[in-house]
Formats: structure tokens, C-alpha cells, sequence
């Protein structure tokens, strides 16, 4: 038998989004409401399965009487706000953020913001040749994945996977300060000398494509990774008895990825490291 | 909670530094040698994991004695505190006094901040660099907080004690010799003597400095010390706030913010313990303040956080001390060992029943940390980043209960406000800036220094009083957080009104004046790398905005008119992102300088 659990009844508020009356469960967030309003709001470090950490800014609206832009995904919205998502000043903010991140960072495998820089009219090059960049090598010190921080955007959504929200493992963390900030694991060491399970919940996350399988990050340096031509099945881990659902990702016949459903109930989008990874035996035909 | 540890193991001097800080290890779970006893139960665990606030001061016990961090101490102090050593990498990573690469045991921070570069600081690093060898690492500083001897060095020697020493104003000569002599280097003139106006009978705020011993607690006694905590016993803390309340008194670090209000929040909330914290963080450039008074009347920060705290329902109060003032920590220090051992501190205050004690706790270079949420974070062992708000610290602050956090020096008016009374008080200054207020006046004056004025007076008149130089050309107001103005500007009334309505800002109280020798598109690009080097990196719009401010002032260095309006447009636009979409104070005010400068003081035209 399947039980939908349907929490605790939750009050409604009563606020405007552009001017629209709408009604939104005690607790939610500013953002919560505005996509039950069908209000596009781009986002970047939010995750549906993490505490917000509102760190990209890229979500930012217009609240009446705050000094500020306010952050759509982790406000929580209140009685009687005004919020407007679409000001000129709210875009413009959106504008900058997607043009300071798309300046540094390397954004070719981030999904949706080629259109929100073409939506905001954001002009990454305008601060020349000399922008400081990243520049950041590929980390390949493992035979699961890769870590490319010239894609990180800093979202923090890697350490909280790792850390007290799902993990607790630990093994990573933000180190250094300001544009030097760097996501590393102790000593800056190989991922192989830290407290790393590979469980790969970190990739699960990652908002950019900077965490991604090996698999995946050898098909693209060979140019052969096409999601287009890409299955995805849903079915049962069949390692242990948790149960947890698995997400393959198939081109050619060959599993390229696995990911795992956000909205299960049990796992919310965690796996380990033998249902993240150990898939070969699956494929292997002799 | 897995933790993972390296093969790396600590020196002995290492494990000394962090044993003498959290005593031996009592078992091999926290790093002693293995027992049979060890293999039936694990301790530490959860006992020793709600010890992560002694993180910071782990780091600094292994820094001090050592000089820099190594895989092994870090691990042996992650052990020890149940902490993930990926974390502690971290935190050890976000200060700038801490280094996780192997350097000399003495480094030498030469500010190269506003005041201390139109001083010459460059200069002063190049001759430094020549004449010292190896065994020292020269660092250039953001500012140190000694603007009035600009320029300013200040050595830190590790070791067991570590030793310090200031050189300032200093010759190249002087700072070499702090460098590698601190025992022998000359002793600091006295805090009176960046006071100009010491001995003045009409001063408030500053009327000790100078006046009394600051080691002697029977001499702040003698000068009026603690009349005003007995008058807080005797009205209650809600009637001590109610005085604070009607006094008018608004925060002095720089949001002005009604303190009553603040004190009122805090002591209604039903959660308890409450927290009292004294912002002591002070690292805006061109503020010195704070340290003048913890320097020159230390029991007076120590009698007013009792009274603070009294009034707001807590017993226990952290100092979180500017990594950078170690002659305010001795005296802090001292005062808070002389205050226990006469009961004004501890479980029986004044034999009233209520029981309060000060932690000091060093921040380690990181002008974030001065921002009242990241405060937080840093004392309790996390990276000094601010926290989203709400909740306000008044209902979720430190250790997540409610929390007040004063500024020293609002702290300090707590004391005039219950001796002489609200209404006495609150007729000083204009209506609705109420009190006296210290100014930090430095650069182009005669003599630079802390200035006590009442709120009302105009800027001339201030830089009057300190002697301003001929050819003024530009006034900063509120350090590298606020903003420029012109010298046919100096009407404007130093209040917090006066300044908003003059379209500046009076932030921490610093008064910086330039004369037509600096270059102001130089003094622009300092700002900017300031605020490059301080941003925490947590929002995108603070940690990549301040950089391409930086890029763009640094392109139009030498440019004016058509040649430059680009890159302004560019900084206009970066800027306002800034202000609107940044987390916290600091990427909301990296551009406020800048930009006055370009308005108000047409920098590039």
C-alpha cells in the first residue's frame, strides 16, 4: 500500500506577487509561491532537496519596504508582502550576477543559463579580455568522478550534500576566502587522501556539471556525450534492501549515469556508493 | 559523524600548543596513546564536538607557537575538538593571520591602507623587504588600526609566549627592529596619545583615557568606575533599559541601530540562555577608536558589558577582539583577571546575586568578521560567513539563542547614560543623534587622533580642532564603507541625520583627510583591493563584483574624460548589483567610496 503523507495542515497567507493576490502554505518560500504562480524565476544554488543557501543571488526580487533585493529561495514569505519579480531592478541585479559568474566561470554544461543570459541581455565579455577567470584544471584523481572547478559557481549545494544535511561524511568544504574561495577537502589533498565515500550525492547536486561521472567527463572530452540520444529508466537499487530508486542514464547501450529521483520519499536523491557507481557488472557481456 | 584523519601527526610543540589550550587528551579517541580502555567505549563524541567554538582558539594556540598551521596540528586539533578536518582547513584558510604553508616564525604586517600608503607606506615596504633577511615573512596589511602614527607595522613573533610588537609612526629602521627584536623594541607611546584633547574635564566617553592607570582597578574605581553598575542594580534591567531607551543612544559601529530597542528584543525573548557580544572586530580602515578605549580604560568595556548583559538576561558575554590589537588584549586581559578577583565578575556581582563572566575571543584577521552574523560564525568555529536574515540575532544569534551585540564604544555610552541620567544625556547632541561621539581623525592633520565631540558639530569645526593642512582636497567619511566628500563641504553637521541628508555617511566615526599630494584615483584602487581581499566569497555578487571593481579603477588609473567613462558606466552598473543583491553590509557598501568619489569628487574628469 502506497501512503502519501500529507504533513501537517498548514495555514495559508495572503500576499501579492506583481500585483496578483496569491495564497501560499505557512513556511513556504517567496519562490515556492511565485512557481505555484507560474512566475519564472531563475535559480542556480537552490536545490530541492538542500536548505536553501542563497548564495548566487541570481533569484533576487523586489520586496516592498526592504532596503535590498531579497533572495526568492530562502525568504519566507509573509502576511500582507508585496513582491515584485519582474522590476527593472530586479533584472538588472539578475543581469549582473549571470554576467559576473558567466565572466569567471566556465558555464557550458550549466542547463538553462545560456537562456536566462540571452533573456537578461547579459554581456559576459564587456569586462574584457583580462577578466580574471578561475582557472581551475580538472581534478581527475579518482576512477568515478571528476572535479572541474573552472564550472564551480560556488553554490555550496556540494558541502551541504557532504555535510549535516544528507551525507555526514565531511569531506569537503570551502577553503580559501573571496574570489580565491575554492571547494577542497583537507590540505587541498586528493580526493582519494580525504574522508570521501563516493557515494556521489555531491554530483547529484551539483548545479553546474562541475562534479560529474568519469564516464560522462571522458565522453565529452571526446565529443561522443549526447543526451539527446540518451533513455532514462527508473528502477530498484537491487544491492541491499532499502530500496532506493535508481535513474540510468543510457546511450548506446551502455549506462553512462545514474542519478536517482529527488522526490523519493526514502532517499530524496541519495544513493551509495555501490548503486552510484557500481553498475558495470550489468554491462559487462562477456 | 565518520571522521577521516591523515597519517600526519603534530610535533610536540605542536600537541604542547593545543594541550596547553584543552588540556590533555583523555583518551586515544582524541589522539592520546591507545589503552585497553579505549576499546570498550569511544569518548568525546558529542561532549567533545559541542567544544567546536574552540576552534579558532585551537588554530591560534598551534599559529602563535609555531607560526603556521601543519597537516599534522590541524589534525591533532581536529581530533581533539571532533571537528572534520575538511572544515577546519576551512576555517584555517579564511584568515589572514593564519598560513597552512610552511613560513618564517616571525611575520612583519606593514599596513598599506589609506592613511599608512599617503604616509608613505610603500616606500616603507620596499626598504623593509631590502634590509630584512630570510627569517622574516614582511606581509602587506589591510589597515591596523594605529592610523593616528601612520604608517604602522606591527611584528608578531611566534613562540611560547608569542611575542608582538608595534612600530609606528615607523621608519624602516624601527619596524626591522620590531621585527627581529620584539622583546626589545621601544614600548608603545601611552593611549592618551591619541587623544589629543586628554585631561579635558568636559569629556564623556574619553574622560579616563590618559587620566587613569588602565592595569589599576582601584584607580578606575577612584575616577568613577562601577557607579554606574550600582545604579544599574538599583533600577532593574528593565529600567536600565528603559534609561538606554530614552537616552536615545543608536549603535556606534556604524548601522546606528536604537540600542534600547536592541536590549529590549533580546531580554523579552523566551529562549534561553542569552548571549552578550562586544563587537571589538574593529578593522573599518581609519578606525581606531575602539582600541583606544580598550586600551586606555578597559575596566569601563568590562563594566558596561555587565550592565548590558544584566539588563538583557545573560551570564555570559564574549569579546570578539581584533586579531591585530595584542596591547588591548593584555590590558583586557588583565582587567578581566583583576575584575573576578575583586567580584565584578563572576557567580555574586557586587554580592547582588546575578552572575555574569567575559570571554575574550581573537579574531585572526578578516574584516568580515566584524559584520554582527559572521561574528557569530567565527566564535563558533565555522567560517566567519554572514548569516541570511532573518532571524535577526536579537531572537537567533549566538549558538543560535538570542543574542545583543554591541560596538565597544556604544557599549561605553551605557555608562554616562545611567550616571547621569537619560534625559541629561539625551541633551547632549542634536534631537535625534543623542550623545557624544568619537571621531577617528587621520591623514592630512597635524594632529591626528580620537576626538570627542557632541553629535552637531560640523566637520570644519573637527577638522579645525585637529589642524587640518593646507591644500585639502578630499574628506573620507565612514572609512572604505563610506564616502568622500569635498573640502567646501565642511558644513555638514556630523549627526546621523545631517550626514544621510549630505548624502553621506558617518559609519564608524572615521574623518580621513587628503591633501592634493595623493593621488585619488590610487586611493580608489586601495579601496577596492580592500574590499577584493575582505569579501568572504559567499554571494556572487560581493566575491566577483569587488573583483571587477578592482580590474575596472585599476584600468582608469591614469585615465580621465571620454577615456574613462566606459569603464565608469561599467563600475556604476557593477555597483548597483552590489549595493541591491549582496548578502550582507559588505558587498552592499564596497562601492559607496568609489562612487562618491566619482560624484562628488568628479575622480576622473
Amino acid at each position: 500500500m502506497t501512503v502519501t503523507p500529507l504533513g501537517i495542515p498548514r495555514r495559508l497567507l495572503e500576499f501579492t506577487i506583481d500585483g496578483e493576490p496569491v495564497r501560499t502554505p505557512e513556511g513556504s518560500t517567496i519562490l515556492d509561491a511565485c512557481r505555484a504562480a507560474g512566475k519564472d524565476v531563475p535559480t542556480l544554488c537552490e536545490g530541492d532537496t538542500l536548505r536553501p543557501k542563497n548564495a548566487c543571488r541570481v533569484c533576487v526580487v523586489e520586496v516592498e519596504g526592504s532596503r535590498t533585493l531579497v533572495p526568492a529561495c530562502s525568504r519566507k514569505a509573509e502576511p500582507g508582502m508585496e513582491v515584485r519579480t519582474d522590476t527593472e531592478r530586479a533584472r538588472h541585479s539578475r543581469k549582473i550576477v549571470l554576467e559576473l559568474l558567466a565572466s569567471s566561470v566556465d558555464l557550458s554544461t550549466t542547463p538553462q543559463v545560456a537562456g536566462w543570459i540571452k533573456e537578461y541581455e547579459a554581456k559576459p565579455d564587456r569586462f574584457g579580455p583580462d577578466a580574471a577567470r578561475l582557472n581551475e584544471e580538472p581534478k581527475v584523481d579518482n576512477d568515478l568522478y571528476v572535479r572541474d572547478y573552472d564550472k564551480c559557481i560556488l553554490c555550496y549545494k556540494c558541502v551541504d550534500a557532504c555535510g549535516d544535511q544528507w551525507q555526514n561524511s565531511f569531506a569537503i568544504s570551502v577553503a580559501g576566502r573571496g574570489f580565491d574561495a575554492r571547494i577542497a577537502v583537507e590540505h587541498d589533498a586528493p580526493l582519494t587522501d580525504s574522508a570521501c565515500v563516493y557515494c556521489g550525492n555531491c554530483i547529484e547536486v551539483c548545479p553546474t556539471g562541475a562534479l560529474s561521472f568519469k564516464s560522462e567527463f571522458d565522453m565529452r572530452a571526446a565529443d561522443t556525450w549526447d543526451e539527446s540520444a540518451q533513455t532514462e529508466t527508473t528502477t530498484v537499487c537491487a544491492y541491499c534492501g532499502v530500496g532506493c530508486n535508481l535513474t540510468l542514464h543510457v546511450q548506446d547501450n551502455e549506462i553512462v549515469k545514474v542519478t536517482s529521483p529527488h522526490d523519493n520519499p526514502v532517499t530524496h536523491g541519495n544513493l551509495c556508493i555501490k548503486g552510484r557507481f557500481g553498475y558495470q557488472h550489468v554491462q559487462n557481456r562477456d | 559523524m565518520d571522521l577521516h584523519f591523515g597519517d600526519s601527526k603534530p610535533t610536540d610543540d605542536e600537541r604542547a600548543a593545543v594541550d596547553a589550550l584543552l588540556g590533555p587528551p583523555e583518551s586515544s579517541w582524541e589522539g592520546a596513546d591507545r589503552s585497553d580502555a579505549d576499546l570498550r567505549w569511544a569518548r568525546g563524541g558529542r561532549e567533545a564536538r559541542d567544544r567546536r567554538d574552540l576552534l579558532l582558539p585551537g588554530l591560534h594556540a598551534i599559529n602563535d607557537r609555531i607560526g603556521w598551521i601543519s597537516e599534522g596540528a590541524l589534525d591533532y586539533l581536529c581530533r581533539r575538538l571532533t571537528v572534520p578536518p575538511s572544515e577546519a582547513y576551512g576555517v584555517a584558510t579564511f584568515y589572514a593571520m593564519f598560513s597552512v604553508k610552511p613560513r618564517p616564525a616571525t611575520v612583519l604586517h606593514v599596513c598599506t591602507d589609506l592613511a599608512c600608503a599617503a604616509a608613505g607606506a610603500s616606500e616603507l615596504c620596499a626598504g623593509i623587504e631590502a634590509s630584512l633577511g630570510p627569517g622574516v615573512h614582511v606581509e602587506r596589511s589591510p589597515c591596523l588600526g594605529l592610523c593616528e602614527r601612520a604608517p604602522a607595522a606591527l611584528a608578531i613573533k611566534a613562540g611560547d609566549p608569542v611575542r608582538t610588537a608595534v612600530a609606528a609612526p615607523a621608519t624602516v629602521h624601527d619596524a626591522v627592529l620590531a621585527a627581529s627584536a620584539p622583546d626589545s623594541a621601544p614600548e608603545e607611546p601611552s593611549a592618551a596619545m591619541a587623544v589629543p584633547q586628554a585631561g579635558d574635564p568636559a569629556l564623556v566617553l574619553l574622560r579616563r583615557i590618559g587620566v587613569v592607570d588602565p592595569s589599576s582597578l582601584d584607580d578606575y574605581r577612584a575616577h568613577g568606575g562601577y557607579t554606574a553598575l550600582r545604579r544599574a542594580f538599583e533600577l532593574g534591567p528593565a529600567g536600565v533599559i528603559r534609561e538606554v531607551t530614552d537616552s536615545g543612544l543608536v549603535g556606534r559601529g556604524g548601522a546606528a541601530f536604537p540600542t534600547g530597542r536592541k536590549w529590549q528584543a533580546t531580554a523579552s525573548q523566551p529562549d534561553h540562555p542569552h548571549y552578550l557580544v562586544c563587537n571589538a572586530d574593529e578593522s573599518e580602515p581609519g578606525t581606531f577608536k575602539d582600541r583606544v578605549l580598550m586600551e586606555g580604560d578597559p575596566y569601563a568595556l568590562v563594566e558596561s558589558m555587565t550592565i548590558a548583559a544584566y539588563a538583557t538576561g545573560a551570564h555570559k558575554g564574549y569579546l570578539y577582539l581584533r586579531g591585530e590589537y595584542p596591547r588591548a588584549l593584555a590590558r583586557l586581559e588583565h582587567a578581566l583577571a583583576q575584575a573576578r578577583a575583586r567580584g565584578f565578575l563572576g557567580d555574586d556581582i557586587l554580592g547582588q546575586g546575578y552572575a555574569f563572566d567575559i570571554e575574550i575571543r581573537r579574531g585572526a584577521g578578516a574584516y568580515i568578521c566584524g559584520e554582527e552574523t559572521a561574528l557569530f560564525n567565527s566564535i563558533e568555529g565555522y567560517r566567519g560567513e554572514p548569516r541570511s536574515k532573518p532571524p535577526f540575532p536579537v531572537e537567533k544569534g549566538l549558538f543560535g539563542k538570542p543574542t545583543v551585540e554591541n560596538n565597544v564604544e556604544t557599549l561605553v555610552n551605557v555608562l554616562p547614560i545611567l550616571t547621569m541620567g537619560a534625559p541629561a544625556y539625551a541633551a547632549i547632541g542634536t534631537q535625534r543623534s543623542t550623545g557624544p561621539k568619537l571621531f577617528c581623525v587621520s591623514g592630512s592633520v597635524e594632529r591626528p587622533g580620537i576626538y570627542e565631540l557632541p553629535f552637531g558639530a560640523t566637520l570644519g569645526e573637527l577638522l579645525e580642532l585637529a589642524g587640518v593642512r593646507d591644500g585639502l582636497r578630499a574628506v573620507l567619511l565612514g572609512g572604505a564603507a563610506g564616502g568622500f566628500v569635498r573640502p567646501d563641504e565642511t558644513g555638514i553637521p556630523l549627526t546621523f541625520e545631517g550626514t544621510r541628508e549630505a548624502g553621506t555617511t558617518l559609519g564608524s566615526g572615521v574623518v580621513m583627510a587628503f591633501d592634493d599630494t595623493v593621488p585619488l584615483p590610487r586611493l580608489l584602487l586601495r579601496i577596492a583591493e580592500f574590499f577584493r581581499d575582505e569579501s568572504c566569497g559567499q554571494c556572487v555578487p560581493c566575491r566577483v563584483g569587488t573583483v571587477r571593481q578592482e580590474e575596472a579603477l585599476h584600468r582608469i588609473v591614469e585615465r580621465t574624460g571620454a577615456a574613462a567613462s566606459d569603464d565608469i558606466a561599467l563600475l556604476r552598473e557593477v555597483g548597483r548589483a552590489m549595493r541591491d543583491a549582496s548578502i550582507c553590509g559588505l558587498g552592499q557598501t564596497a562601492w559607496n567610496a568609489v562612487e562618491s568619489a566619482i560624484d562628488r569628487l568628479g575622480a576622473y574628469e
